[in-house]
């Protein structure tokens, strides 16, 4: 697998140990190992019980301005609709001529939902925000919780998978957050018992 | 019908259609016995007459009025009605609208709440249009015409939709969502008189990017079609099928394409159709690859004597807008808010549409842009301003200049939105004065509580002045730093309003009550982020049946103030609609939605809809 320098430049993680160091990933380490070594943890592997997804990048990365502002992004305001937002958010980086202007917008697709949302992930700081956006989102559809969405199969209703850049589907949480925003094209809502054992080819 | 894709909710009549039918003539047998008795068929006669008259009576209000008379108004009436308009889907079921109006020709149906375009009203909320079609396909066999706005609408219904109705001939769907591109291949192929497929801003997404072919499903031969709308499609059309579509369809007066449609192909479409009127361009760019098409481009805009309408610009290639410039003096309509472009390069275009009517436009083209708006366009009815920016933080484009340059320009203007980042009272206040037939004034100060930035004052004086001057006014929409002297002034000189929205205003009930109290006309209300409690949701009691619904979010009103209006108002139908579900018990609500309803609560609602 080529190793992706981009992703890892724009990630700067120094979660673990450095990336010089060969590491396997022990089945409950707590931190991720950076797939772009190589080993991607595809669907077949449910091991990691414990959520690495929970970390929280705290160094600045590439993006000061608008994202740090103080006050909250408010749902619905200005009151535009969202497909006309949408037109404009590439345009904005390029007329701007500062990187980091866009929005990252990924369709969410539920099992057994007729429909598709599209979100914007630099909404979300963290998988945790993920989480409660899609759960708002889809709630209609499902009876269950997704309080465990971040842990693949086992226990949870609900698991979310994404197709990263490769065309892979993996399970959401295994990466650093940054890393993910960075790598995720679409995600995919499907029930647990649907996320053990899911070939590749899903 | 709608222009521009307009998604207006505030002027229902323009979704109404144009229909006068022939009244059923209505012979019964004659009397057995006539001794003593009334001349016979006197009261036949009397209906029969009375149904020839109501034929020309077309607007729903009007029909809704005559139908108050008496019952034998209210029979003829319901008989002869061909056009049905339903404001809101739940207001009343299809058993029962199916049961008074026997031979409805045209239906108009509106379901979710405005404030669901941004994302407010959770998804799955309703507004299913299944239970409609189901219940229309064996009642409305002469069914033409079906207009559907914020409705859910599933492809198994466009199904039955486009096999039930033989003389079926007109779709517009506005805001929907729910179907993929196989609804539109069921509608193409089997409507076999479509004269418009109109899909205005609905959320048409396919599961894999590429959908299905609809383009092809059209029937072979020459068509009616005279208006085909699919900007918002968000997949690829087959542009052969596309193209010979429209070189078959001799009547086709509207054709809006979707941004896979590049100026290369462009040019082909409209060499086909030179009789267009209205025109919406894909993306108004080449795509990698295809070479510079300027000239042909130009050439068949020269060639397009009739063009008076034209929107799309996506993407827009800056060099290509000369191309449109020999058609600019016949344009009654523009549509430039997808087109980021500048100052400049607005001059040359906008300068030379003296006839303009109706424009919107982005915020790029800043306050200098408008000034040259306010120059030419001496008969501008609408404008619209949208931000390029849309958060508050950006920094503004346009500003108090540029409203006062239209006002002062503009004198005929009938109805503006306007997207800024502050405005003064004094800028407001001019426009009250120098445009008199204002009908519609919205105003969106994107930084919340933003005060006057020249007096630091709120813009209650502003809003008011509005109210005050503007003597037709039936749409407002305020925002800015507003204490309850602006509602006040609603209130009070408010008479015409019919709309009003609300976000981030007003400093407690006393607020709201002006409004309610105010307000006679008051159909549609709805509030967000606004200090409104319990006492203001209750003095509205006396006015609510009169409305057609009430939104309030993120307000101070309370799970039992919501309870008393539904114990007090047993024909309201008041929905809470929570964010969480464990919010069981919280006391300030998430969302409040109540409308009046003949057919009490409804029995679909999602589980995190409660119905008080």
């Amino acid at each position: 697998m080529i190793i992706d320098t981009e992703n890892l430049r724009a990630t700067e993680l120094r979660l673990g140990l450095p990336g010089a160091d060969e590491e396997a990933p022990a089945p409950a380490a707590p931190a991720p190992d950076r797939p772009a070594r190589g080993c991607k943890r595809l669907m077949t592997e449910t091991g990691s019980e414990e959520s690495g997804s929970k970390i929280e990048i705290s160094e600045d990365d590439r993006a000061p301005e608008a994202r740090v502002a103080s006050k909250a992004q408010v749902v619905g305001w200005p009151p535009i609709r969202a497909n006309r937002k949408n037109v404009f958010q590439g345009r904005k980086a390029e007329a701007e001529a500062a990187g980091g202007g866009g929005g990252i917008y990924v369709k969410v697709s539920m099992d057994g939902a007729p429909y598709l949302r599209k979100i914007d992930l630099k909404l979300y700081k963290s998988y945790e925000q993920l989480r409660e956006a899609l759960e708002d989102m889809f709630k209609c559809f499902t009876s269950g919780d997704f309080s465990s969405v971040t842990v693949g199969g086992g226990g949870s209703n609900y698991a979310v998978a994404y197709e990263d850049k490769d065309g892979d589907w993996m399970l959401v949480g295994d990466v650093p957050w940054r890393m993910f925003m960075s790598s995720c094209k679409r995600l995919r809502i499907m029930r647990g018992s649907e996320a053990k054992g899911l070939s590749p080819n899903s | 019908m709608l222009e521009n894709g307009d998604c207006d909710d505030g002027d229902d009549d323009r979704c109404s259609l144009n229909t006068c039918g022939i009244a059923q003539p209505n012979y019964r047998p004659a009397a057995a016995s006539l001794v003593g008795l009334p001349p016979p068929f006197s009261d036949q006669v009397l209906e029969n007459v009375l149904e020839n008259v109501l034929c020309f009576l077309t607007c729903h209000r009007d029909r809704n009025a005559a139908s108050l008379v008496c019952k034998s108004w209210f029979r003829a009436e319901a008989q002869t009605r061909l056009e049905l308009f339903i404001g809101n889907c739940y207001a009343v079921s299809p058993a029962r609208a199916i049961g008074r109006f026997r031979c409805i020709q045209s239906l108009v149906l509106k379901g979710k709440p405005r404030f669901a375009d941004f994302n407010l009203v959770p998804l799955g909320w309703g507004a299913r249009f299944s239970p409609w079609i189901a219940a229309m396909a064996p009642s409305y066999p002469s069914l033409q015409r079906i207009c559907l706005k914020r409705m859910t609408v599933a492809d198994a219904d466009l199904v039955i939709l486009a096999t039930s109705f033989p003389s079926f001939r007109d779709l517009t769907l506005i805001c929907c969502d729910g179907f993929t591109t196989a609804g539109l291949a069921a509608v193409a192929e089997n409507c076999r008189h479509l004269r418009s497929l109109d899909l205005i801003e609905n959320d048409v997404e396919d599961e894999d990017d590429d959908g299905v072919d609809w383009m092809s499903c059209f029937p072979p031969g020459k068509t009616c079609l005279e208006s085909l709308v699919f900007d918002c499609v968000g997949c690829a059309v087959n542009l052969e099928a596309l193209e010979s579509l429209v070189a078959r369809s001799p009547s086709l007066w509207r054709l809006r394409v979707n941004d896979y449609i590049s100026v290369g192909r462009l040019f082909r479409l409209m060499a086909r159709a030179p009789q267009l009127t209205h025109l919406g361009t894909g993306s108004f760019s080449s795509f990698d690859g295809e070479g510079d098409f300027g000239d042909s481009l130009e050439s068949a805009f020269m060639a397009s004597k009739s063009l008076v309408c034209i929107s799309g610009f996506r993407d827009l290639a800056p060099e290509y807008l000369p191309s449109i410039y020999p058609v600019c003096a016949n344009l009654i309509s523009l549509n430039l808010s997808y087109a980021l472009i500048t100052t400049d390069q607005l001059k040359p275009v906008i300068t030379r549409c003296h006839n303009l009517q109706t424009f919107w436009v982005l915020d790029s083209v800043l306050d200098e842009g408008l000034q040259m708006v306010a120059a030419t366009c001496k008969n501008l009815r609408e404008l619209r301003v949208f931000p390029l920016d849309a958060t508050e933080d950006s920094e503004g484009s346009v500003s108090d200049v540029g409203l006062v340059a239209i006002s002062e320009g503009c004198k005929k203007l009938q109805s503006i939105l306007y997207f800024c980042q502050t405005m003064t009272n004094a800028a407001v206040i001019a426009m009250s004065n120098n445009c008199q037939d204002l009908v519609v004034f919205r105003l969106c100060i994107m930084g919340r509580h933003r005060p006057d930035h020249l007096t630091g004052e709120p813009m209650d004086e502003g809003f008011g002045a509005i109210v005050k001057n503007c003597k037709k006014l039936t749409r407002l929409a305020v925002s800015g730093l507003l204490t309850d002297k602006a509602f006040a002034y609603i209130g009070k000189y408010g008479k015409l309003v019919r709309t009003l929205s609300v976000a981030f205003a007003g400093n407690s009930d006393l607020g709201l009550r002006y409004v309610l109290e105010g307000c006679p006309k008051l159909q549609k209300l709805e509030i967000r982020d606004s200090p409104f409690g319990d006492t203001g949701l209750l003095s509205g009691i006396h006015h609510y049946y009169n409305m057609r619904f009430l939104w309030m979010s993120s307000c101070k009103v309370s799970l039992k103030g919501c309870k008393e209006v539904a114990r007090r108002l047993p024909h309201m139908v008041v929905e809470v609609i929570r964010d969480r579900l464990e919010d069981d018990n919280s006391v300030a609500m998430e969302k409040l939605y109540m409308y009046r309803s003949l057919v009490g609560p409804r029995n679909d609602a999602p589980p995190f809809v409660k119905l008080l």
